[in-house]
């Protein structure tokens, strides 16, 4: 504790009273300028802002860059840096022996649509409680830059060569499968990318989040569509994200016909501001409609696509005790001699 | 109609000849039915009827991949000893499949017997075997059973007729029964009227020419019959297991759908809410990775698979070695490679464990030879992932584990659960700190914390990467090299926690037999043979864990030759001991292999060990 006068400035705290370097993580070994790098300083911000105690949070990765760079973002919380594509799996093993915990997983565009779409959806379908962000950047950067299932046809590597398969849209594909917060944004665009993870915070559900977020080393060149020049200039937001936390003063006028107000799991609103016509983030077939549509049209449309906060999420589904199954005393996990002994005698 | 045959063939020979050959409670009876038709309780109702006389019996099902329409076997084998190994001699055949019955037949020994539908034209076949028909579809019809349910009441009728035959109690009968289906009377009444008529039918029709009798014995009072899968539940149901992701696979489905049962009943609290999560997965990928994202998280997690499974499991499992994390691993072997004989049993998958995934990766493996070990090693199982860190696998085989043993009860866990080295938030703070890898102790076993752990200096960050003592990213060569001999001082630990080998004989024979799992019945059985047949004196280990304890490295030095029998083509435990003990040894070793699908049996053994002995003289 510094007695000094000078730095008399009291840090900024959030409402637990953490600072944000607590949640800080190592230093990156990314490149500069890769975009996961903004993802992970947007992610600690946001837990930050919502005051979310950072022991209480799980962060399980797979392999890849963006899956490293569970690393360098809060590294107060509990991490696992599992193998390439079965973050899933993982994330929803450690949510089922702790449901108390929150867990947040991310993963790439190799690591989830080629080797881990098998467990991709499946999560997606038992709505696991947990926030998927997929740092999506058209190529498998860790292995130097091949192709990933969601490069747009067209799109062209370094080399030259031409992508002529189509992309997984994974937004589409979470809101088929069952995710119940399915949103598309830009590692570039701190205001809708922050606004969105805190809404992600407060939801209860599997959220998916696809961030487009630039390969600086290997997609980065004219002829890619996941560099930083081709969003700039392609990015389409179908609404304006905005979030209002719980404890904040929701009472701030909007206008019902052209914004819609989600209340999240916490009490925290998620308001969309819609830019697109005829559009309701409740609607399923209507999002997947849309995802469609845009995409013959060459956008790359952004914003909360989805929002189901009616849905039960598998750890509630499950029926679980109340407090996290990894403490359970002895006697509450380890049956007494007499179910030993009624077993015993069913078998005489 | 051959029945006219058959009753001449069938006249009484002089009653005095038959009872001066009676072989009393020591013969094997095969009941060939179809799949799927529905034969499981009547056999497990014969089988118990005989055990409940106080008289050893083992059965086994010997059974196709297929839900409906194949040949299906049950062997029961009833012997005063106590011997339950598979014999190969069968001595009574009950013949309900025509599809099998010719071939059936043509494997019996002379003077075999045969109780068969009347409808099978037999008797040209051989003449050297007793042919008891019996008109199955006129019983059946007299029992009033409706038309869906006929095909399940035959067997009870070949119930009734075996009883009759050999002279099982049938009051006791009776009560196995009603025991079996006390949740209806009706429907125990219609079961208990067709073993009956059965029963009348041989006891008026039927002249007894075999010699095959079962007498009372006191051999099994206070014994309980049991598969080894359903005891593996249990040993994870009193183990406190928490956390459970699997795939459904033969033969290893039964130990999640009888935990299932277990936990419904004995695992929901007073609220209603379970203590505990069983996930179906989507592949065995996604269930071992549950298990070890919940084995992270602290949960006692668990999953159960077979061959194909455990290949998908590779990568995780040296993820579990490497970033130290417990999980438990049923692995019920069964034939392979690949799908191989996916319903028949092996010993096959101990080698690829062994080592299972890339990289020096080494695993703990229990090995359970009967019934009460499934359980006890299923407790074990869960406090030695704790303890050690690490995956721990338990190899039972298709014939332990869905085959019906008798066994002594199994006996309530003692021992505290250990739940191993995990600091909390107070240790923490005492401590300022902890080293996720540090080898504080010096048994290669350093300490962890639980996700959630309320200490800003809990966490720590898990990889399958290389990492320094405090779990940060490191590729330095001394780093890298300091961690692998740290878990190799770990796998030394665990040489000292694994149940030990038991040791049968004086210890002082120059031949030694090693063997584990279910050979243990056929070598015990073995062992009888040779000393009373040849006059081969041996000791027997058999052993309970990988890594292989000091007493198997002294055992293999004593002895001259040792004899390693077990149930693949390659001698995959003679390899595994071959790698970690002393090279000189390596040629006192002689492998001993039984690999046909079926369960080992000890005339093999005996055959080969005589064999090799007599060639040595
Ligand atoms: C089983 C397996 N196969 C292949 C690899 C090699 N590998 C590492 S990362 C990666 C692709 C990563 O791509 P992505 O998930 O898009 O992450 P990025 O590096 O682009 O962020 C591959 C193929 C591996 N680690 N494991
Ligand atoms: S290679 Fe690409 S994805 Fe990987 S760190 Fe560099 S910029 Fe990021
Ligand atoms: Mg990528």
């Amino acid at each position: 504790m510094s007695t000094t006068p000078v730095s008399s400035a009291p840090a900024k705290t959030n409402s637990i009273g953490l600072q944000i370097l607590d949640y800080r993580g190592s230093k990156s070994t990314l490149c500069a300028g890769c975009g996961h790098n903004a993802v992970a300083e947007r992610l600690l911000e946001a837990f930050y802002e919502m005051g979310v105690q950072p022991e209480r949070i799980m962060k399980i990765s797979g392999i890849g860059c963006s899956s490293k760079s569970l690393a360098y973002f809060m590294s107060r919380s509990f991490s696992f840096n599992s193998v390439h594509g079965r973050m899933p799996s993982v994330a929803t093993g450690a949510l089922l022996a702790n449901k108390t915990m929150r867990a947040i997983g991310v993963s790439g565009d190799g690591d989830t649509a080629s080797i881990g779409m098998g467990q991709f959806v499946h999560l997606l379908r038992r709505n696991v409680p947990m926030i998927y962000i997929l740092e999506d950047n058209g190529v498998y950067g860790l292995t130097k830059g091949q192709f990933s299932a969601t490069a747009d046809i067209g799109s062209k590597l370094k080399t030259g060569v031409v992508n002529d398969l189509p992309p997984i849209d994974v937004c589409a594909l979470a809101i088929q499968m069952g995710a119940t917060f399915v949103g598309r944004s830009f590692s570039g665009d701190k205001k809708q990318l922050s606004a969105m993870l805190k809404a992600a915070i407060a939801h209860k559900g599997t959220v998916l989040l696809d961030i487009i977020s630039p390969c600086v080393t290997f997609n980065d060149h004219d002829g890619s569509t996941k560099s930083y020049k081709y969003m700039k200039e392609h990015d389409e937001l179908v609404n304006e994200t905005g979030f209002i936390a719980s404890h904040e003063d929701i009472a701030v006028e909007y206008d019902p016909n052209t914004t819609v107000d989600v209340q999240l799991h916490d009490g925290s609103h998620l308001r969309l501001r819609k830019l697109h016509e005829d559009y309701t983030p409740t609607d399923k077939a209507g999002a997947v409609n849309m995802l469609m549509e845009t995409h013959e049209k060459g956008e790359v449309l952004t914003g909360v696509f989805y929002v189901n906060t009616q849905e039960l999420d598998f750890a509630s589904r499950l029926n679980m005790v109340d407090d996290p199954l990894s403490t359970l005393s002895a006697d509450r996990v380890r049956p007494s001699r007499e179910v030993l002994a009624e077993l015993m005698q069913a078998q005489s | 109609m051959v029945t006219s045959t058959l009753a001449v063939q069938s006249q009484p020979i002089a009653d005095s000849l038959a009872h001066s050959k009676k072989i009393v409670n020591d013969f094997s009876i095969q009941i060939a039915t179809v799949n799927g038709s529905g034969s499981q309780s009547a056999n497990s109702i014969l089988l118990r009827s005989i055990f409940n006389m106080g008289v050893p019996v083992s059965g086994k099902n010997l059974f196709p991949s297929n839900i409906a329409g194949m040949p299906t076997w049950f062997v029961i084998r009833v012997n005063r000893h106590g011997w339950v190994a598979r014999k190969n001699e069968i001595d009574l055949l009950i013949a309900i499949n025509l599809e099998s019955v010719e071939e059936d037949i043509r494997t019996l020994p002379t003077g075999g017997s045969v109780i068969y539908d009347e409808a099978f034209n037999l008797t040209d076949l051989r003449s050297d075997l007793t042919y008891y028909p019996v008109p199955f579809d006129r019983l059946v019809a007299a029992t009033g059973a409706e038309m869906k349910v006929r095909k399940l009441i035959k067997n009870m009728v070949y119930v009734g007729v075996a009883a009759q035959l050999l002279s099982i109690d049938l009051k006791g009968l009776e009560s196995i029964v009603r025991k079996q289906f006390s949740k209806k009377t009706a429907v125990a009444d219609l079961n208990w009227n067709a073993v009956q008529l059965g029963f009348d039918y041989a006891a008026s029709t039927l002249t007894k020419q075999d010699p095959l009798v079962v007498e009372p014995m006191n051999a099994t009072q206070g014994k309980i019959i049991i598969d080894g899968n359903a005891a593996a539940a249990m040993g994870a149901l009193f183990a406190g297991v928490t956390v459970v992701g699997w795939y459904p696979i033969t033969p290893s489905t039964s130990i999640v759908e009888d935990l299932i049962k277990y936990l419904k009943q004995y695992r929901v609290e007073k609220d209603g809410k379970a203590s505990f999560a069983v996930v179906q997965a989507e592949d065995e990928l996604a269930a071992i990775g549950m298990v070890l994202g919940a084995g992270w998280a602290g949960a006692r997690s668990m999953t159960a698979t077979s061959g194909p499974g455990i290949s998908l499991m590779a990568e995780f499992a040296g993820l579990g070695y490497f970033a130290e994390i417990p999980g438990v691993i049923f692995d019920v072997q069964r034939t392979g490679p690949s799908t191989g004989l996916p319903t028949r049993t092996a010993q096959g998958d101990i080698r690829s464990i062994a080592g299972l995934s890339h990289g020096d990766t080494k695993h703990v493996l229990l090995l359970p030879g009967s019934v009460k070990e499934c359980f006890e090693f299923g407790i074990q199982a869960f406090d030695l992932a704790e303890q050690l860190q690490t995956p721990i696998f338990v190899l039972l085989d298709l014939d332990l584990g869905m085959n019906n043993w008798m066994s002594e009860p199994f006996v309530y866990p003692e021992k505290p659960i250990n739940r191993g080295k995990v600091l909390n938030a107070k240790q923490l703070e005492e401590l300022g700190g902890f080293s996720r890898y540090k080898d504080v102790d010096g048994d290669g076993i350093a300490y962890r914390t639980i996700p959630g752990t309320d200490h800003p200096s809990a966490a720590y960050f898990t990889r399958g990467t290389g990492k320094n003592e405090k779990a940060l990213y490191s590729e330095r060569p001394e780093v890298y090299q300091d961690n692998m001999e740290r878990l190799v001082r770990k796998f030394e630990t665990a040489k000292t926690l694994v149940p030990k080998p038991i040791l049968d004989g004086s210890g002082k024979q120059k031949i030694g037999i090693i063997a584990y799992g279910t050979s243990d019945c056929a070598v015990l059985e073995s062992r009888d043979q040779l000393e009373r047949e040849s006059k081969i004196a041996t000791d027997y280990l058999r052993v309970r864990a990988y890594p292989f304890t000091q007493e198997v490295d002294e055992f293999v030095a004593r002895h001259e030759t040792v004899y390693v029998v077990e149930q693949n083509r390659d001698g995959q435990l003679l390899n595994l001991l071959k790698i970690d003990l002393d090279p000189a040894y390596a040629t006192k070793l002689h492998s001993i292999t039984h690999y046909n699908g079926l369960p080992i049996d000890a005339r093999s053994v005996t055959k080969a060990i005589a064999s090799h002995e007599g060639a040595n003289k």
